[in-house]
């Protein structure tokens, strides 16, 4: 770990986080109001989610009822969509792929962002603008020189042929460029002078004091793939190596739409990316305490 | 050959930089820059996907120039990004900035409201457009109508599909843009408050002197992120538009939608490239201006 | 996995026939969408055609409906495909302007044979003089009725004709104080089967036709046109017994019991079948006011791709000569619920409750020649978006739909050719 996150600043900055902030000593109420409105907009964030559910649990002649409880509840539709067996292979493939390109993405985006945001070279912004530019084609144009190229090298069908063409981001690169900007660069020297190498110095420095970035990093990450479909279609022929969304498809019928088990499914889907997401934001929460760096 | 331990630090660091970016560098040509390449050659040509193709030069985009359609979904596209980023920015940062002062609750909060971004895009534009549909099924017009207020047509109408869609939208990636608040909030070294505090600050003087400033990198990155994602929006639109994509009557239609459609509907290969092309100089010229708007100034 | 347990037991067998001298084992592969009966359907004929003919194995993949045509069109022709694959019949051209797929063998494929056994709309699927790709089974529309609704209203029997169906429709639909409707008396949407409706049947009722015999010009901007027109935007205008989009799909609204009558597809009935609480009937599309009555028919064909050659071609023709037998027609009837696409291949007579309406429909269904279905689609959509939204003219709006719908077919039969 970094030598200035001693304890002493790090107790006084978590003294400092309790204590009335400088925004609620101006309104008495503030705290609780804030805190209502807050919730009850939350609350309301996740009304829909909440007849996602809903239908999920009814039977397909109550599923354009409005009502939010199921006049006659059923567990059929998840006994549908957990009994095929396929859905733990499509299940397994997701997780795979998706975990396996969150850990490429946290290296090289990092690596990458850090840098654009802490070297000096010519064609710096050269390369952050052309590495952006990634961002400004439709994945959509790309699947067929994708599924070209998969085929020449016989990735087809594989889980490295699903996870190729993501395992670096243009926005990974762009966030942790913006994260690493906020990192003082006399830190960076520090660390230099006590003979670090410059590997060492990203690793070892750079990166805990970015924490909350990687945080949200993996969840993006992770959830993006976890939802991937265009990609993951095209490159897949063999049912087992179906993704979740692909494989969730099977409920989008011809000329109709089975909403109870398409719902089913997203509830389903959601709960892997619920656990990433509440052991990611324990990071984001405690956030980085630089207390005891000059400005 | 100079040997490393005889570079200046300078020269050290750019040999350390490009040793960094040597696999990126690979990557994104390989994955990347080859296959878009080969995208805007099929601009200048004709291809069903099944074919041969077949040279057009620039009738992909002289078409393109005379396509009504085109340019209403050109517009409608600025349309999305002129309402979409500043709103959803100005949401977002207010959640993130207050939901930081609470203690009680809040990674249960903060839940809530990330909720939305983690769930199928296709799953929840089914349920917003049944909420948004004429009674007897739809939600909002059933409260209207129990209120006495006239129904209101969302979907179904040529001036309100494109908000009616743009809601959900800002909707599902609230928790996206929050989060990334959270992450920049965090990271401002809490020494700056204490001092801040001490100095006698204003809450209001702490925001616009000491957040919003420190926050820049974070601001400069959801801006140009925001603005290529409503840019590029796709998922709600073709979701919630199902039966008649980007209507009615073009209404809703982004670029993205119309790339896709003329893509792998029509199978008209040559001309959804001429309409990437277009679309990739829009980006570009948009996040560009931006990041010149906002660069650091000396 | 079936594919690979499947050819160790064909290895297996031919191993233990191999000193009889049976010939080598060949496998080949079939695509199909994703649709559980059709799934079912074909792992039965495989089954049974695997049976019937050792040394041959059928691989069978599927793929989700929405993005089959994506999925298809990608891997064909990077030479990824299977031998045998399921088209809609409207992609048939660009698939034999490309190569992809080859004529059927004629020793197995006789064209006057084909002529004689199957509907006459399969003549589509002839091109130079030979046949590129067969049906299974074909589909047609009909007009299903919700049998409480019209018994609440006092219909003893279902509209034969537009006319009766007006009427009645105006008896079922049920608008309360605000004005608002809460059930209608019939279900439209453009986006759903009313454009076919439209396009191939009240068109041709109202005493016209929509294209030239080949279906490169649009034949529709004329008198019978705007009457057809004007009558089924009249509909929620003028007589108030429907309303476009009522409850997002014309068939949830009739699944969920608040239509009167709903027109629809053969391929409706398994969903509606499992229905709870519905109790419908069918009957054949409304005759017109000349006592004219018209169909729109499609279907699904089965082809040989171009990748298949020598021993695999074989045995690919072999598989394709199977499931349009008579045989395999009737075993989709009965799991699938699909038309056979030979008159006489099924027992089941046009005079069967359910399917009879359908079959009766064959007879005088038109299978319309698409250049590119979903953009010929958006231009009837359009259309009456800009009478109901815009307040556009009919005469207007439908002189501007022929002129777009026009424009689609130049530019797909200009540069095909």
């Amino acid at each position: 770990m970094t030598a200035p996150a001693t304890d002493a600043p790090r107790a006084a900055a978590e003294a400092l986080l309790r204590s009335p902030g400088p925004v609620r000593r101006r309104v008495a109420a503030g705290p609780a109001v804030r805190w209502l409105v807050l919730f009850a907009g939350g609350v309301a964030m996740v009304a829909p989610l909440a007849y996602m559910l809903s239908t999920s649990l009814k039977y397909p002649f109550e599923v354009y009822n409005l009502n939010l409880i199921p006049e006659e509840p059923t567990l059929d539709n998840y006994r549908d969509v957990l009994s095929d067996r396929r859905f733990g292979w499509w299940f397994f493939n997701s997780l795979l792929v998706a975990t396996l390109t969150t850990v490429s993405n946290l290296f090289w985006d990092s690596l990458v962002g850090y840098t654009l945001a802490k070297f000096r070279f010519r064609f710096r912004q050269v390369v952050f603008i052309a590495i952006l530019s990634t961002l400004m084609i439709p994945t959509e144009m790309l699947v067929i020189p994708w599924y070209l190229m998969s085929q020449q090298f016989g990735w087809l069908n594989t889980h490295w042929g699903i996870m190729f063409p993501g395992l670096m981001t243009a926005f990974g690169v762009f966030l942790m460029r913006q994260f690493f900007q906020t990192v003082p660069d006399d830190f960076l020297e520090a660390a230099r002078i006590d003979g670090l190498n410059e590997f060492q110095i990203w690793w070892r420095v750079a990166m805990p004091l970015v924490r909350p970035a990687l945080a949200a990093l993996a969840i993006f990450v992770f959830l993006g793939n976890w939802t991937a479909f265009i990609w993951p279609l095209i490159v897949t022929n063999d049912q087992h190596m179906y993704t979740l969304p692909v494989g969730l498809t099977t409920f989008s019928v011809e000329q109709s739409v089975q909403w109870e088990l398409i719902m089913t499914g997203a509830a389903v889907s959601v709960l892997p990316t619920l656990v990433v997401f509440l052991v990611f934001q324990r990071f984001i929460i405690r956030g980085v305490v630089m207390a005891g760096l000059k400005g | 050959m100079t040997r490393y331990s005889a570079l200046t630090v300078r020269q050290k660091q750019v040999v350390w930089a490009w040793g960094f970016l040597a696999v990126p560098v690979v990557f994104y040509v390989v994955i990347r820059f080859y296959p878009t390449a080969q995208a805007f050659v099929l601009a200048f040509m004709e291809w069903n996907l099944l074919g041969t193709r077949r040279w057009a030069g620039l009738d992909n985009f002289a078409r393109l120039w005379a396509d009504p359609v085109f340019w209403q979904v050109f517009r409608n596209t600025f349309v999305y990004l002129l309402l979409g980023t500043p709103a959803s920015l100005v949401l977002a940062f207010a959640v993130a900035f207050h939901l930081d002062r609470v203690r009680f609750m809040h990674g249960a909060i903060r839940a809530l409201y990330f909720l939305p971004f983690m769930t199928s895009a296709v799953a929840m534009a089914w349920v917003w457009r049944w909420f948004y549909q004429p009674v007897p099924i739809g939600l909002f017009n059933n409260a209207l109508a129990t209120l006495g207020i006239p129904q209101i047509r969302f979907l179904n109408s040529t001036t309100n599909a494109l908000p009616a869609i743009l809601a959900p939208a800002i909707w599902a990636g609230l928790g996206f843009q929050i989060i990334i608040f959270m992450a920049g909030l965090r990271a401002i070294p809490r020494s700056y408050y204490e001092a801040a505090r001490i100095d006698g600050l204003s809450g209001w003087a702490t925001l616009t002197r000491i957040t919003i400033p420190l926050l820049k990198p974070t601001i400069v990155f959801l801006v140009v992120f925001s603005s290529i994602g409503f840019l590029r929006i796709f998922d709600q639109v073709f979701n919630m538009t199902t039966n008649d994509p980007g209507g009615p009557l073009n209404a809703s239609k982004p670029m993205v939608l119309m790339i896709y459609q003329t893509a792998f509907s029509s199978f008209d290969m040559g001309y959804a490239a001429a309409q990437t092309v277009v679309l990739f100089l829009v980006l570009l010229a948009v996040s560009l201006a931006q990041l010149w708007l906002m660069r650091d100034r000396p | 996995m079936v594919s690979w347990k499947t050819s160790l037991l064909a290895a297996a067998a031919a191993t233990a026939f191999g000193a009889t001298g049976v010939r080598a084992d060949v496998e080949i592969e079939y695509w199909q969408y994703f649709f559980e009966a059709r799934v079912k359907a074909m792992d039965e004929l495989i089954a049974r055609f695997e049976a019937a003919n050792p040394g041959i194995t059928v691989k069978h993949t599927h793929f989700p409906y929405a993005d089959y045509r994506t999925k298809v069109a990608a891997a064909i022709p990077a030479g990824e495909g299977p031998d045998v694959v399921q088209l809609f019949y409207g992609w048939l051209n660009d698939y034999v302007n490309a190569d992809l797929i080859q004529p059927l063998p004629a020793d197995r494929f006789a064209p006057d044979r084909i002529e004689a056994d199957f509907y006459p709309m399969v003549q589509a699927m002839k091109i130079d003089g030979a046949y590129w790709a067969l049906p299974t089974a074909v589909r047609s529309l009909a007009l299903f009725y919700n049998k409480r609704l019209l018994e609440a209203a006092g219909i003893a029997a279902p509209a034969a004709t537009l006319d009766e169906l007006v009427e009645h429709a105006g008896r079922i639909s049920v608008v309360d104080g605000a004005g608002n409707v809460s059930t209608v008396g019939l279900t439209t949407g453009m986006t759903a089967q009313d454009h076919h409706w439209l396009r191939e049947v009240l068109i041709r009722q109202f005493g016209g036709a929509p294209y030239t015999e080949d279906y490169r010009t649009v034949t529709y901007d004329s008198d019978a046109g705007r009457a057809a027109v004007s009558w089924y935007v009249a509909l929620e205008q003028e007589h108030g017994v429907t309303r476009a989009g009522f409850m997002d799909e014309p068939q949830a609204a009739f699944r969920a019991g608040r239509a009167g009558y709903h027109i629809d597809g053969s391929f409706r009935i398994g969903a509606l079948q499992g229905e709870r609480g519905l109790d419908w009937g069918v009957t054949e599309l409304p005759a017109g006011p000349d006592g004219s009555r018209g169909n729109y028919a499609s279907y699904w064909v089965n082809s040989i791709t171009s990748k298949a050659e020598g021993e695999r071609l074989e045995a690919a023709a072999k598989f394709m000569e199977y499931i349009t037998s008579d045989e395999a027609m009737q075993l989709w009837l009965e799991v699938v619920g699909e038309l056979p696409a030979k008159p006489a291949a099924a027992a089941t007579s046009a005079e069967h409750p359910v399917y009879g309406p359908f079959i009766r429909g064959l007879a005088y269904g038109h299978a319309t020649v698409f250049a590119d279905e979903s953009a010929q689609r958006q231009v009837f959509v359009d259309m009456v978006n800009r009478i109901l939204l815009e307040g556009a003219s009919v005469t207007d709006s439908l002189a501007a739909a022929a002129a777009a719908e026009q424009a689609v077919l130049d530019r797909y039969f200009g540069s095909a050719n």
